[in-house]
This record gives C-alpha cells, sequence and structure tokens, in this order.
C-alpha cells in the first residue's frame, strides 16, 4: 500500500512519519505519533474530540488526512502547558470541576484556547456557540462555560 | 465494639476538615494534559488492530460464514467467527449482584444461529494496520437467509410477530404459555387494593405515553487491548466500569480460568450505564489467541450506536386516581419495554420506582419485557425509572392541573417519607423528598414570572442506591503517606471523594493519598461501578478500611510506649495517650509510626473485603422553563433547577457537575433524541449529525441545589447521587411544554415537528 | 487511493480528467466523512486547496469573486463581503461548528449536492455564478445549474468548480438566509430560505430572488415567492403572501430529519423570517 512520506511541526517539534492517504491526521497523530491526547468520538467532526490547531486553525482532525499535513504546524493538547506550568485553562477546569470523565477535555481545552486568542472578553452566548462543536456528556457545559469565563477574565488581569 | 464495626452516621463531635469541600482532583491533571490513558490510548508492542463485522440485517438466519478471502489479505493475522468460540448452556450466572444469561451474553458478542439486530457482531479481524483490517471486513462473505423483523414493542407482543427466540416462553405468568412469545416476562408491584383506591377518588387521570429508545451517548467508544500468551494466560486493558465483570465474562466465553485473566480498566470515558456488559473484550482476547499478538479494537461511532446501549423505547399506561383535597387514592401503571435482541430491559426497576416518590396506599405497575430486533438493552443512569417517571409525572401534572393544586404542593401532600411504605417493598428511612420539594419551591426559578409562549414544568423521581461486593487494601508507606487501592473505575471523580473520606478519617490532608484503580489481581472482587454505588460504598469500605489501619497505628503507638492499645487514642493525624493517667507521651505522628515500622513489627496495612450494605435512596425534583417557537414548535430551555438528596456531598462541585449532567441527559432525551429505523429496521441516525445530543449553545446554565439529608447507614451520610437527576427531566419539560401552550404531548421526543402536529391540532391550524 | 496536492488550476484539471474515480478535496468536512463510512471509494483524491486563486476573494466588476475553496472562516473576516453579502456569510457560517469553519467551502457545500446544503440557497438569492474550470477551458454557469440532484452535479469530467462570482450589487439590496435545525448548532438544514431583495426609493421592492433548500431534491427558485415581493413596500400582507407561496412551493420528502407537513410549514416562516431581515438589511443601505 502506497505510504506518503509527511514533515510537518507537531507541538513545536518537527516531525516526520509515514502514513497512509486513507489515515486521517487523527490517525496518525495516535497511531504514528503516540500523541494520544487527541480523542476519537465519531471520526465524523460531530463531537470535537480530536480538535486540534492546525496552522492557526481550529480543525477536527479527523477530518484533515495526514497527507494533508504536510509542511503545516499542529498544535495538540500535549503542547498546551508550558514546562511544568499549566495554561490557564487547564488549571481553571481543574478548579471548576468542568470535567467529569475527561475524555471530550483536551479537545474542550484546544477549542476554548482557540477562543480566547481570538476573543480575548467572550461573552456566555458566544463561548457557548464557539464550543458547539465539542460535544460533551458528563457536564451538562455549565462549569465548562464558567471555567472558560472565568479564565478569560484572569487572563484579562481582572 | 471497635471503630471499625460502627459505620453508621454520626452528628460529628468536630468540624469536619475536608469532607464537603472542593479537592484537588488526583487524576485532574492527567486530564487536562492528555496524558490520562482510555480504551483506545495502550499501545502494545506488535500490536495488531481489529475491526468487527456487523449485520446489516435487523434479523437473519446465518447459514454459512467464508473467511477464505479475508484470510488471504496481506497484513491479516487472525479471523474469527462463531466457530471460535464453544456455545454456552443457557445458565443465569451471577457476576457479583448481576445476573445474566451466558447463553444470551455469548449470542450478543458474537451471533451464533441468527443476526438478531442491524449491528450485531458477526466475525472480527486482526490486521497489521487499522485500514487492511477494515478492508478485510468486506471480503468475509456471509450467507444470510433474511427473516422477518420487528422493532415496535407493540407489535413485538402481537401473537403473530416475528419470533426472536423460539424456545421463549412468557415468565411471570400462570399457567405457564405453550406458545413461546416475545415477550420475555410479565411482573407485578403491587401494594394494597388499586380498585378501592379508584372507588374512593373523585377525580381519575387515565393516559398512554411512549417514548423511544434513546443512548448513553458517552464520548468515548468501546476499546480495549487484549494479549494472550503460549502458557495460556490472557490480560485485558478496557474501559469498562468494571474490570471484574469483564474479567468473568471473558474468562467464560473464552474457556480460560479466573486466575489465568488480568483485566486492567482505563480510564473511562463515560458510560452512564452503557458499558455495564460485554462486548469487544472476547473478540480481542480470541483473537490475540489465534495468532499471539496483542489486538486492539476500538469501536467507530457508527458501531456504537448500532450495537451497544441503548436503553429501552416503551408502551407506558397510566392511571391514577385523587381526592378533590389532592389525596391520591390509587396509582396504576402497565409498562411494556423493550428489551432489544435477549431479554432484560430495565422494566422491573421502572415498576419499582413508578410511585415511589409517593406515598400510597394502592399501587399496582404490571410490567412486560418484550424482546425485539434492536441492540440488547443496557442500563443507562437510573435504568427504567425515568421512563416510567415520565409517564407518571405527566399524569401527575394533568392531575394537578384538574384539582387546580400546584404541581408541588400536590406533591408535598403526597410526597414519601420516613415511615412511607414503598409498593416495591421497604418501609424508607430517614429520605429528601419533602426537602427537595421543598427546595424548588423556594428557589427564585420557580418565582420567575413567565413571558408569553414561556412555560414552567415540574416534576420528581426517585433511584435507589445500592451497596454490594467492595475490596480495598491501604497501605501506609515508609514516609507516612498512604497508597489507596480500589477496585472501582473511576468515572467523575470518585477517586478523589474516596481518599477524602480517608483523610478525614485518618486526620491527614488528602494530597498525602495516592488513589489507584486496582487490576483484578491486586484485590478481591469488586462489583462495578454502577447503580450510584462508587462514592456511597467504595467510601463506606474505605472508612471502615482506615479505622483497620487507625487500630493498627495505635497498636504500634502502644507498643513504643508500652501502654495498652486502649490507652491510645487517634487525633488529628496523631496517635496520642488517652488520657495522662495513659503516661506522659509525646504524640506520634502517622509519619513517625510510619517510618519506625520495621522496629514495631513490619508494614503498616489494611484491607476490606465487604459486601457494603446500608444505602439509601435519593430522591430529586426539578424545575424548567421553556418558551415554545408556536411557528416551528421548537423549545428552547430558559433555565433548569435540578434539587436532589445527596445525603452529605463530600465534594460539592462535582454532586453538582452530576446533578448537571444528568438533567442535560434528560433534556436531550426530552427534544431530540431518539433511535430512527428504516423500513428494513437498519439505524437511520447512527451519528453524533443525527442522534441529537445536547450542545453547549442549546442551554442555559444548570441550576443545582444540593438537598442533604444524611443517609443513617454511612458514616458521613453519604447517598449515591449519580442517577436520580435524569428521572424527572423528561416529565418536567412535557409539563413546561403544556404550561406554556396548553398542549400536552405524550410522547417523545418533543421534537419540533411532534410539538408544532400538537400546537396545530389545538388551534386548527393546516396541516401542511 | 492517491492523493495529489497540485498548485495550478491546469495541473488539477489534468489531474482530474485522468482517473474516472478522482474526487476533489477541498475542505473535506464530507469527502472525509464518507471515505471514512465507505459511501465513496475513489481512486484519487485532489487536494485543490493549494492553487492560489481557490483561495483569494478579489474585487471584480463592482462585484466579488471569491474562490471556491475559501472556507467559511475566511470569508467570515472578509469584512467588506461581509458588509456587502452578509446572507452569504451567515449560511456558509452556520455550516457545522467553529472547527468545520476552518475548512468547510462554498465550492464543497455546492458539489456535495446535498439538497439541505446552507450555502447554496444564499448563492442562488445572490445571483452567484459558477466559474467552471476543465480541459476545455473555462465557462460561467449560475450556481442553481451545478447540482442536478442529491449527490449529482452537471460538472463533466476533469472539471471543477473554481470561482464564485457575487456581481456588483444594487443600491438599497439586502441578503439574508435562515434555516431551521432541531438545535442551534450542528445539524443539518430541515429547511432552509434564501432572500435577497432590492428596494427602491420609495421603499419599494424591484427585485427578489428566493431560494429554498432541503424542501426538494434540489435548491428551489420559486419564481412564485419572489413575485410575492416584488413591487411591494414589502409589508404583512406580502411577506404573508411570501410565506404561502413557499410552503406552497415545497416538495419535501419525509425523513429523519424532518416529516414533510413539518417542512412544507416550516418554509413559509424561514421565507418571511429570512424577508424580514433581508428587508431591515435592505432599508439601511
Amino acid at each position: 500500500m502506497a505510504r506518503y512520506h509527511v514533515s510537518a511541526t507537531v507541538n513545536g517539534d518537527e516531525v516526520d512519519f509515514l502514513c497512509e492517504p486513507e489515515q486521517t491526521l487523527l490517525d496518525v497523530l495516535r497511531d504514528e505519533l503516540h500523541l494520544t491526547g487527541t480523542k476519537e468520538g465519531c471520526a465524523s467532526g460531530d463531537c470535537g474530540a480530536c480538535s486540534v490547531m492546525l496552522d492557526g486553525r481550529l480543525v477536527c482532525s479527523c477530518l484533515v488526512m495526514g497527507a494533508e499535513a504536510g509542511d503545516c504546524s499542529i498544535e495538540t493538547i500535549e503542547g498546551m502547558a508550558e514546562g511544568e506550568r499549566l495554561h490557564p485553562l487547564q488549571q481553571k477546569f481543574l478548579d471548576y470541576a468542568a470535567l467529569q470523565c475527561g475524555y471530550c477535555t483536551p479537545g474542550l481545552l484546544v477549542a476554548a484556547k482557540a477562543l480566547l486568542e481570538r476573543s480575548p472578553d467572550p461573552t456566555e452566548i458566544e463561548t457557548r456557540y464557539w464550543l458547539a462543536g465539542n460535544l460533551c456528556r458528563c457536564t451538562g457545559y455549565d462549569k465548562i462555560i464558567r471555567a472558560v469565563l472565568d479564565t478569560a477574565a484572569e487572563m484579562r488581569g481582572e | 465494639m471497635s471503630a471499625a464495626e460502627d459505620l453508621g452516621y454520626r452528628e460529628k463531635p468536630h468540624e469536619l476538615k475536608w469532607v464537603g469541600t472542593n479537592v484537588a482532583r488526583t487524576d485532574g491533571v492527567d486530564k487536562v494534559t492528555g496524558r490520562a490513558r482510555f480504551g483506545a490510548d495502550l499501545i502494545m508492542p506488535g500490536m495488531l488492530f481489529g475491526a468487527v463485522l456487523r449485520s446489516p440485517h435487523a434479523h437473519a438466519r446465518i447459514n454459512g460464514i467464508d473467511t477464505s478471502k479475508a484470510e488471504a489479505v496481506k497484513g491479516v493475522k487472525a479471523v474469527i467467527t462463531r466457530k471460535d468460540f464453544e456455545d454456552q448452556p443457557s445458565e443465569m450466572i451471577q457476576v457479583g449482584e448481576l445476573t445474566v444469561n451466558i447463553r444470551d451474553v455469548i449470542r450478543n458478542v458474537l451471533a451464533r444461529e441468527k443476526a438478531m439486530y442491524d449491528g450485531h457482531a458477526v466475525a472480527a479481524v486482526a490486521a497489521t494496520s487499522a485500514s487492511i483490517a477494515r478492508k478485510a471486513l468486506k471480503l468475509i462473505d456471509v450467507d444470510y437467509e433474511v427473516l422477518p423483523h420487528v422493532i415496535d414493542v407493540v407489535e413485538a407482543m402481537k401473537p403473530d410477530a416475528p419470533l426472536l427466540n423460539e424456545d421463549q416462553f412468557t415468565d411471570g405468568v400462570d399457567p405457564k404459555p405453550d406458545r413461546p412469545s416475545n415477550v420475555a416476562k410479565r411482573l407485578e408491584i403491587k401494594l394494597g387494593d388499586v380498585e378501592k383506591g379508584f372507588a374512593e377518588a373523585d377525580v381519575v387521570i387515565e393516559r398512554e405515553y411512549k417514548t423511544r429508545p434513546v443512548h448513553q451517548g458517552y464520548i468515548e467508544p468501546h476499546a480495549c487491548v487484549a494479549s494472550y500468551t503460549e502458557d495460556g494466560q490472557g490480560e485485558v486493558w478496557c474501559s469498562t466500569p468494571g474490570h471484574f465483570l469483564v474479567r468473568a465474562i471473558t474468562s467464560r466465553l473464552c474457556g480460560i480460568e479466573v486466575s489465568k485473566l488480568k483485566v486492567t480498566a482505563s480510564e473511562i470515558g463515560g458510560g452512564f450505564g452503557g458499558k455495564n456488559i460485554v462486548y469487544l473484550e472476547p473478540l480481542a482476547l480470541a483473537l490475540s489467541r489465534k495468532c499471539g499478538r496483542p489486538v486492539k479494537i476500538a469501536m467507530h461511532r457508527n458501531e456504537v450506536f448500532r450495537a451497544t446501549g441503548p436503553t429501552s423505547g416503551s408502551h407506558m399506561k397510566v392511571k391514577i386516581g385523587a381526592r378533590h383535597d389532592g389525596k391520591i387514592t390509587a396509582g396504576w401503571a402497565e409498562l411494556m419495554f423493550q428489551a432489544g435482541a435477549f431479554p432484560g430491559s430495565p422494566v422491573f426497576p421502572a415498576a419499582m420506582c413508578a410511585y415511589a416518590c409517593y406515598d400510597l396506599e394502592n399501587v399496582l405497575v404490571i410490567g412486560y419485557d418484550v424482546v425485539a430486533n434492536r441492540p440488547k438493552t443496557t442500563a443507562y443512569r437510573a435504568p427504567g425509572a425515568q421512563i416510567s417517571a415520565f409517564a407518571v409525572e405527566s399524569a401527575m401534572d394533568e392531575m394537578a392541573r384538574e384539582l387546580g393544586i400546584d404541581p408541588v404542593d400536590l406533591r408535598l401532600m403526597n410526597a414519601a417519607k420516613e415511615g412511607t411504605k414503598a409498593a416495591y417493598g421497604p418501609t424508607f428511612g430517614p429520605v429528601g423528598q419533602v426537602e427537595t420539594l421543598q427546595a424548588i419551591k423556594n428557589h427564585p426559578n420557580y418565582n420567575v414570572p413567565l413571558g408569553p409562549n414561556q412555560g414552567r414544568g415540574v416534576a420528581s423521581g426517585f433511584w435507589f442506591n445500592i451497596g454490594g461486593e467492595t475490596s480495598v487494601t491501604m497501605n501506609v508507606n515508609d514516609d507516612g503517606t498512604i497508597a489507596l487501592t480500589v477496585g472501582n473505575p473511576d468515572l467523575s471523580g470518585t477517586r478523589t471523594s474516596i481518599s477524602v473520606m480517608a483523610a478525614e478519617e485518618l486526620g491527614i490532608e488528602p494530597e498525602r493519598i495516592r488513589p489507584a484503580v486496582g487490576d483484578t489481581t491486586s484485590l478481591g472482587f469488586n462489583f462495578i461501578s454502577a447503580g450510584s454505588r462508587t462514592t456511597f460504598a467504595v467510601g463506606k469500605a474505605t472508612v471502615e478500611v482506615a479505622r483497620v489501619v487507625i487500630d493498627e497505628l495505635r497498636a504500634r503507638a502502644a507498643a513504643t510506649w508500652n501502654i495498652p492499645v486502649e490507652a491510645v487514642v487517634w487525633e488529628d493525624g496523631h496517635a496520642r495517650p488517652a488520657s495522662s493517667n495513659a503516661g506522659d507521651f509525646e504524640p506520634l505522628s502517622l509519619e513517625d509510626i510510619a517510618r519506625d515500622a520495621k522496629k514495631t513489627g513490619g508494614p503498616i496495612a489494611g484491607h476490606v473485603e465487604t459486601n457494603v450494605s446500608g444505602a439509601g435512596p435519593s430522591f430529586a425534583t426539578e424545575a424548567v422553563d421553556i418558551e415554545v417557537d408556536p411557528e416551528t414548535g421548537h423549545i428552547k430551555i430558559l433555565s433548569f433547577t435540578a434539587a436532589q438528596d445527596a445525603g452529605k456531598a463530600i465534594q460539592p462541585n462535582l454532586v453538582e457537575g452530576q446533578y448537571q449532567g444528568a438533567a442535560v441527559q434528560g433534556i436531550g432525551w426530552a427534544l431530540n433524541e431518539e433511535y430512527i429505523y428504516d423500513e428494513q429496521g437498519r439505524m437511520e441516525n447512527p451519528g453524533f449529525l443525527d442522534y441529537r445530543m445536547p450542545v453547549a449553545s442549546d442551554l442555559p446554565m444548570i441550576d443545582a441545589v444540593i438537598v442533604e439529608v444524611p443517609n443513617p447507614n454511612h458514616p458521613y451520610g453519604v447517598r449515591g447521587i449519580g442517577e436520580t437527576s435524569i428521572v424527572p427531566v423528561m416529565a418536567a419539560v412535557a409539563n413546561a411544554l403544556d404550561d406554556a401552550t396548553g398542549v400536552r404531548v405524550q410522547e417523545l421526543p418533543l421534537s419540533p415537528p411532534r410539538v408544532l402536529k400538537a400546537l396545530n391540532e389545538k388551534n386548527g391550524n393546516r396541516l401542511g | 487511493m492517491r492523493y495529489e496536492a497540485p498548485e495550478t488550476m491546469e495541473a488539477a484539471v489534468a489531474l482530474l480528467a485522468s482517473d474516472d474515480n478522482a474526487r476533489v478535496l477541498a475542505g473535506g468536512t464530507d469527502l472525509l466523512v464518507q471515505l471514512r463510512a465507505d459511501t465513496i471509494d475513489p481512486s484519487l483524491v485532489v487536494d485543490v486547496k493549494k492553487i492560489d486563486a481557490m483561495r483569494t476573494v478579489t474585487a471584480e466588476d463592482g462585484g466579488f469573486r471569491v474562490g471556491a475553496a475559501v472556507t467559511g472562516a475566511e470569508l467570515g473576516e472578509h469584512e467588506e463581503f461581509k458588509s456587502v453579502w452578509p446572507g452569504v456569510v451567515e449560511a456558509l457560517e452556520l455550516i457545522g461548528s467553529t472547527q468545520i469553519q476552518s475548512r468547510a467551502t462554498m465550492g464543497g457545500n455546492l458539489c456535495n449536492a446535498s439538497p439541505a446544503a446552507d450555502s447554496v440557497p444564499a448563492m442562488i438569492a445572490a445571483g452567484a455564478i459558477a466559474t467552471i474550470e476543465g480541459p476545455n477551458g473555462s465557462r460561467d454557469i449560475p450556481v442553481e445549474d451545478v447540482a442536478t440532484g442529491p449527490g449529482r452535479t452537471s460538472l463533466r469530467k476533469g472539471e471543477l468548480v473554481a470561482s464564485f462570482l457575487f456581481p456588483e450589487q444594487a443600491p438599497r439590496t439586502g441578503d439574508a438566509y435562515l434555516r431551521f435545525i432541531p438545535r442551534t448548532e450542528m445539524d443539518i438544514a430541515v429547511v432552509g430560505a434564501g432572500v435577497c431583495l432590492t428596494l427602491d426609493e420609495s421603499g419599494l421592492c424591484t427585485a427578489a430572488r428566493v431560494s429554498l433548500g432541503a424542501v426538494a431534491a434540489l435548491a428551489l427558485v420559486p419564481d412564485e415567492a419572489a413575485d410575492a415581493l416584488m413591487g411591494t413596500s414589502v409589508d404583512e400582507a406580502a411577506l404573508a403572501r411570501l410565506s404561502e407561496v413557499a410552503s406552497a412551493a415545497a416538495k419535501p420528502i419525509d425523513d429523519k430529519r424532518g416529516t414533510k407537513e413539518f417542512r412544507i410549514q416550516v418554509t413559509g416562516v424561514m421565507a418571511r423570517r429570512a424577508a424580514e431581515i433581508a428587508l431591515a438589511r435592505a432599508k439601511g443601505k
């Protein structure tokens, strides 16, 4: 089976991998690069558990072919904390109990970070719509939304 | 009596330090950094990828399976079919408190004579890549003889319905029927005399209700990795709420001794009951046995919907009688539940819970467990209780309207309380139903004025709590920290809640306790994390083990001081002389005793193996405000208030999270979630696109109210709290719809087409 | 399956012409789902995102040319386009989640040829023209002539939709698109309605286009719906008439997303509500 040689940047590191054209970026991250923090929930772009940043845009990695990732910059949950310091969103998710089982959490954190980079002072409605593509079945979203809004306030220095 | 034997609730003599506070989750950092390893996250050396071939037919005899073409594909290492498993006799086997028919279990894991539903597993492949495995599946030839099928429960009960199992005769009817039937069982819950009760009634409400099957909808698909070695030892890593259950079923189906199978529970990405049975693990282990390499199988979402989970769809009849003054004189119901392809719907708990919120003299609930060509139903958060509550609580709302009594007041007048004899048997001890009703009545949300097209609904719910087999081990490390090993997978923060109780007992900071979920070789048997039992039962066993360890710590201090153990007390993480009479010694800290353990008798540890009893049931009352778009039938949730009795909230934020999550699952069930089948009996919406679970933008904040009526049989008063809050939701939303529009919808979901149709009928509008 | 990512239109056309079982990959938000579900099995996938002309929005003859592979997020960030064609942008932005918006394109939405495609009724109402490149050069056709049925298009072998021309807009023109979905996000339209209308200085409607989605095998462009608005001040009576004729024009089916009768009734509601928004926008210009 033909395999493609792809070079990309993942969380700041240059990586090379071989992938089948059938493999999605999600498959590559998990099965080839062993970055299993990015999760598969549906493989159809409907749940957001596989959210990553691709060249500065929030995407579902299940809807990107691995072969498309050549020369791209990819950021995953594994790159979110800086050294020993959690990202403020990660810390707030813990403080607010914004996770239960934790399976949707990596995708939600990546998506929420993308929101705050774009919109430092989001409204509750804006936050809810931005995160509508990230399904969570445990929390009912309440504590997630509160954690994101409070992180935004903290990052604004309020 | 030693401290360990008295595990009842006591008003604490001193302020609780950690119980009742929000403590950092021990698994938290792993879960926000992507480190936490779930079912599909284990990568083993030489690991293969498995995939499962599934029936495209709702009901078909399997005349033959030819795997030769698949086996010939380069990279395919093993293919298995029904031939690779020995059949199992019809025998009810006990797996902890759970009883399952092993003949049905093996048939559900892999079809034998017949494929019983769309998505039923028929064969499995292991290959060097996932894409090769999927390609190989397409090369397996299955000779299906398609049979007539039946999905709907009422259709399935008809005498001329296609029969799923020719050997099934309805249980629970006398005399035993002479013809086989899809009705697996008839059951009754009875108290008093309903005929007498209805004769005393001034008003009788009699209605029919329907619900559709809904899925638990956990985001993590089922996944496992299995490895089988040449010496006959097996190892399984899997996403499960009960790895001891996985061990029991998998070892039995694969024909190996229990001791030869080690099962490790991964982190579990949600379950809500849907992972309480075994699907993939025997397949992965059989594949590994065949090719000698570890095999990972992870379901696709499509497989999760078609082959696992859902709870029953139902058809229900309810009749309630009341006097003008609001006294309910009788409650009757007939519940017909789809079990899926094999018996075992939650109709029994549905019947038990139907009227459990009320203090009634006359109750009769009849239940039918009916097989149909759908995936075998699995537990879903308060299994069955939510379904019967939709019917009973909808009818109660109509009764309140009919009597002109506020719906909360009507429920208060008839509320179950301490001393109430429940129709399903027990007499309640202290319970919190009255308190949840009062909490809702006094909540600001219940008193906000409503605008046009807006309405308010309220409903109550009941769910049990269970104890069950529990094994816990506590080891005191030589630096005075604690290794706490439990046998129950943690779905929501239970490891931390349990540590908090241990910390409170030991008098040390929770951070000094490292809880872990041990594998099946490290502990005695543990019942699954289900029935809201984990914080209650494992917590209670942990308190017990902490007290065992404390007794040992006291003994070590006594030995050091050379005084009797009775003269040593444990306070605030220190051994102290009980009084000045005992001697004048500097207190010994846990660290001190641990450091010197080698000199005083060796390692300090405790273990408890017990069948926990004393579970206290939990009631909930909920109110919802909605707004209806009169032109489209769309329902918007404006506010939602969930009040539930926690007994005692060990960690309030985690308890709130349970109420909120349960409420939103109920909202999804109420508004849009349903299994949709085509004429061939194939599921039409096996994905998150068209199986419409609530998304963040559908919802407001969910107000959680923690009511605390302590459970007298738990040292901290804990009741299991994971389930009840889903129970009232669907009825509450339907009641709010009636309040907003005057339209009563008796069938779920309250989707826009159904609501608009009802509005049209009421208004005499055109129908398209 | 082979993956190719040509950098020129010519190379893309040559690749597509070379293989009977080739598929264009734009945003991939439909294609990858179909691949994973095994509903398609192409031998060649041609990724057009590296072709600059397909990724840009440019001014042309007083209007805009939008590359077919411009994503929803990119178009939404194009302030100038958004101020002229807010309805088109809203329609494209309704497709899927934030994540989908980073990838989904109008070209893909059109060529996937789903009857429920959100951007299509909005483009049709706007009078957008599709520019098609192929082995025989380039040709322009109205957007409504691209899809010919569910999953089918009028594109010939080797052809692809390269861009859309949104012609210069008359003064006092407003557009809008609304859809009905059971949730608030993440659903496929059960009914969609795009409306574009132009007022004269006295406030009378001098031009109107109405397009309905998800209520027939193709997006509908019922003349009678436009006629209901023409020559009126888009008052209550005109809106009521629009609602009635839009419902009458709908030819939906029962499916997992809605019933026939529901769709017919809600078509009128969506058309009327979209027209109200378009009217407000036209008045604001």
